[in-house]
């Protein structure tokens, strides 16, 4: 069997997305180690409160000679683009959630609309990142 | 029929410990949650789940903080902070109180965090090279 342990998303500002995912977005810190012996690389992770098994990894975009000036500014390009990857998240109350959120400061592109999978809304992280959060419609038999 | 509502509301601060337990929340936060008034709620918590809603945000906060030191190298008020608390002094009373360690002293009963956190092997390899870059390699133009 295999399942989904994290999945990585480029941020400007580690710090500053820990900040966000954890205040503002409402997950919990998973893992924040710093490793002097890797450059101090910093390992973090965070994920939904209840969900051990599944976290986001919010990767620093490294220097040389781990990825070269030129990648790291096509990196940054295009999350400034908003194409550098999208998180989808799902709530079981798509309205109250982008309240709350709202609430904490989260800057929403979309708000809430009906769709035909469900309810959805989208907004975005401090480094441009795109996340959408729907509650997604039972699916009944005809 | 009554009293499965009243166990829904109380489920809803139950369920907002367990969501939230990282902010400032206290127990008229979750009274509030519920509907009830704070006498009133602490007594039907305890009746349903066994145990007061003090006790059992401070224990999801315990748990949370134990798994902090286990899996990071935040700092010890760092952690006190990320699991909702305002003063360090009271957290590592709490944490001495719930575990029989003080938190430095708990962390350091097992590895280091860096020893077992799941950094895949190709960011260890990515980043594990050396960042020298001058190893004196042939500077001659026709041979780069």
């Amino acid at each position: 069997m295999i399942q989904i342990g994290s999945a990585q998303l480029w941020v400007h500002d580690q710090d500053e997305a820990l900040e966000f995912y954890t205040k503002r977005v409402g997950m919990e810190i998973r893992s924040d180690v710093t490793v002097p012996e890797l450059g101090n690389f910093r390992w973090l992770t965070v994920g939904a409160p209840g969900y051990d098994d599944v976290a986001v990894t919010l990767m620093a975009i490294p220097g040389p000679p781990v990825m070269d000036d030129q990648t790291a500014k096509e990196v940054r390009a295009l999350m400034a683009k908003g194409f550098a990857g999208t998180i989808f998240l799902v709530t079981d109350d798509c309205r109250a959630a982008y309240d709350e959120m709202r609430g904490r400061g989260v800057e929403f592109t979309e708000a809430p609309e009906e769709r035909p999978y469900g309810i959805d809304c989208g907004f975005r992280d401090p480094s441009g990142n795109s996340l959408r959060l729907t509650e997604p419609r039972e699916i009944t038999s005809a | 029929m009554v009293f499965a509502s009243r166990d829904r509301d109380l489920l809803r601060a139950k369920d907002l410990v367990d969501s939230r337990y990282f902010d400032p929340l206290d127990v008229t936060d979750l009274a509030r949650a519920a509907g009830f008034s704070r006498a009133h709620f602490s007594r039907e918590f305890r009746r349903t789940f066994g145990e007061s809603p003090h006790s059992y945000l401070l224990t999801r906060r315990m748990e949370r903080a134990a798994a902090l030191l286990r899996n990071t190298d935040r700092s010890v008020a760092d952690i006190c902070f990320d699991v909702g608390l305002q003063s360090v002094g009271s957290f590592t009373t709490s944490f001495t109180r719930t575990y029989g360690a003080s938190p430095t002293a708990y962390r350091a009963a097992f590895p280091e965090a860096a020893e077992y956190a799941r950094i895949p092997t190709c960011m260890l390899r990515a980043f594990g090279r050396p960042q020298n870059r001058t190893f004196r390699e042939d500077t001659d133009p026709a041979h780069l």
